[in-house]
């Protein structure tokens, strides 16, 4: 057994600010420019025909084509595998398009999953609706309870999906719980990241074996660039039970590749480009990419404010009279708040919800009457975003669901951004006093 | 005293700067199998790679002949690159420490997931380099940027401008 920390390979270990700076982005070596250069290009000339044959072959390592990777994406995959501390990433289009990437290098028709009760709207609808026409089942789970985790496995179950930080909020996974549940099963636990970030959070040390992102949100951090990744820990062996033959066995899509054998622990990251993005197509843009690389160099300030931002207007919400609940793991009333002290030390994120005592009406009126809060669907800018979450983003899901995944009638979800703090609580103070007033 | 499993960049990068030729023992004619993507490569990296595999030997691989052992290469050789089980990289080690002086063996490397420390001690004690665990194309590629290419985290975090032959 190899006894060092293969990512340090004997050097020092740097520390995340460093290499939310640094990490998958050097010099460019042939003009010296320090900062990453936006290949905007499609194609890449072959030496000769013996080294065409040799990329195509993955005997070597370079570039064909940019459905397949780029320079300035393949420098945002290294960056984001480095920070959650994987073996390597792939960014394609979306955070939807990382969840269809991750999910088709282990499926086969036929093939089921556990997927958490309490997810993204969109993932829902995505992975319970549109995944049925791959014949891929998803069976939804509370995954509070670890044993009705265990209770959902059948021997066609091939992944545990949940979201580290749930959307719309307030919702803490238990990772480490999970991720036993996941290991004795013999299937990876895929954790979406995407509301904590590597900065808050890390599911690999918990045992975690695929990270997905939607970088559309912290990431990029400035609402420019959708986007999303994958990335593995290298430590799931995907050829020992049997289960997953399009990483452990021949792939007749890839000339008979056995992708584990060839490449052990980099298996997952070759198959989701070699296979992945080459068939499914949804490849990240070079310039989203340097938007993106951009955000991400400064990850760490920017969570630390929307954090400290996010829980000072929590609790001024909790103490709000028209406000009936306020879901977010930084208060000391969430149930979820000792998960979030385990998970997310350095704080529980900006993304949280609240129910308004004037119910659907209210909650209409209250985004309605925002000044300074952005009316919109998407979380994670440095502007703070509000939304009525059941009259939009949810609003494919049925009461049941509704209420599972935390977006009844009255409720409204926000993302706190980075303005002046005292200038947000005012904005939702006038907003609250005008929804009062409409009820 | 064990041999460490640790290696610094600068010490693989002075390895792979000082090797310009590997003897590949267990180098299969099948080009699928994991020593063939590493022994072409290598090749393109512009290293000698002969393979050493006694049931195809006189025959080519990747236009180099196939010998038995390591004894019977006509040629001086740098490194050994074994890529066998941990358990059969013993008596790999100990013919090559027996013919390392005639040949110019200065380095025994190990594949991925090949340890064996009882070997590795023998070798460091005749004075020679030993590397276990690891595979000289994925550090070639790690130190010289080209796992990058794929998405894959190098560990890596420098400001120096690295130096290209154009
Ligand atoms: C937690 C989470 N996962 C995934 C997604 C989907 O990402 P994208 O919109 O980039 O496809 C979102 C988007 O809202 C999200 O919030």
């Amino acid at each position: 057994m190899t006894t060092d920390d293969p990512f340090k390979r004997g050097n020092r270990d740097f520390g995340f600010e460093t290499r939310m700076i640094h990490a998958g982005t050097q010099p460019e070596p042939v003009t010296g420019a320090r900062q990453t250069p936006i290949f905007q290009n499609t194609s890449y000339v072959f030496h000769d025909a013996d080294h065409a044959a040799s990329l195509f072959n993955l005997q070597t390592f370079g570039f064909i084509y940019s459905r397949l990777t780029n320079p300035t994406v393949a420098a945002l995959e290294e960056r984001l595998a480095n920070l959650e501390g994987g073996r390597g990433g792939t960014c394609c289009a979306s955070g939807h398009a990382a969840q269809i990437l991750a999910f088709f290098a282990l499926m086969e028709p036929g093939d089921r999953f556990i997927a958490s009760t309490r997810l993204y709207g969109g993932s829902i609808t995505q992975l319970g609706k549109t995944f049925k026409k791959f014949d891929w089942q998803a069976d939804f789970v509370d995954v509070d309870d670890p044993a009705a985790v265990r209770r959902a496995l059948t021997p066609k179950t091939k992944a545990i999906f949940v979201e580290s930080l749930a959307n719309p909020g307030g919702v803490v996974s238990d990772l480490e719980a999970l991720a036993a549940v996941a290991r004795e099963a013999e299937i990876p636990l895929i954790v979406d990241n995407t509301m904590a970030t590597p900065y808050l959070c890390r599911p690999f040390d918990w045992g975690a074996d695929i990270v997905v992102h939607s970088t559309t949100k912290f990431l990029s951090g400035n609402g420019t660039s959708v986007g999303g990744a994958v990335i593995d820990s290298g430590r799931f062996d995907w050829a020992a039970g049997g289960k997953f033959p399009g990483l452990g066995a021949p792939e007749p899509a890839y000339h008979g590749l056995n992708f584990q054998e060839t490449f052990g622990d980099m298996a997952f990251t070759m198959q989701a480009h070699a296979v992945g993005l080459r068939d499914l197509g949804a490849t990240m843009a070079p310039m989203n990419a340097f938007l993106t690389l951009l955000g991400t160099e400064t990850l760490s300030l920017r969570m630390e404010r929307h954090c400290a931002n996010a829980k000072q207007v929590a609790e001024f919400l909790e103490g709000h009279p028209q406000v009936a609940w306020v879901s977010c793991a930084a208060l000391a009333s969430s149930p979820y708040h000792a998960l979030a002290q385990k998970y997310l030390p350095l704080g529980a994120g900006s993304v949280f919800t609240l129910g308004l005592k004037g119910g659907y009406a209210a909650g209409v009126k209250m985004v309605e009457a925002c000044e300074l809060l952005s009316h919109l669907a998407n979380i994670g800018d440095v502007r703070s975003l509000i939304l009525h979450p059941a009259s939009t983003t949810h609003r494919q899901l049925n009461e049941a669901q509704l209420a599972a995944a935390g977006a009844g009638p009255e409720v409204v979800r926000l993302s706190i951004g980075l303005e002046t703090v005292d200038d947000i609580i005012a904005d939702l103070d006038q907003a609250l006093a005008a929804a009062a007033s409409a009820t | 005293m064990t041999s460490s499993l640790t290696y610094s960049n600068a010490e693989l990068l002075a390895i792979l700067r000082d090797t310009r030729s590997v003897a590949m023992v267990g180098a299969s004619p099948k080009w699928n199998r994991p020593s063939s993507f590493a022994m072409k490569y290598l090749q393109e990296k512009g290293y000698r790679v002969i393979p050493i595999n006694p049931g195809h030997a006189g025959k080519e691989i990747l236009g180099e002949t196939v010998y038995a052992s390591l004894a019977d290469i006509p040629d001086s050789f740098d490194m050994v690159d074994i890529f066998r089980n941990s358990e059969a990289a013993g008596p790999i080690v100990d013919e090559a420490i027996a013919v390392a002086k005639e040949k110019g063996i200065k380095v025994i490397w190990m594949q991925l997931g090949v340890i064996n420390q009882a070997a590795a001690e023998r070798a460091e004690a005749a004075g020679l380099t030993v590397v276990m665990d690891r595979c000289p194309k994925i550090e070639f590629g790690r130190l010289h940027s080209e796992l990058s290419w794929g998405g894959f985290n190098s560990g890596i975090i420098s400001a120096k401008r690295r130096r290209v032959r154009l």
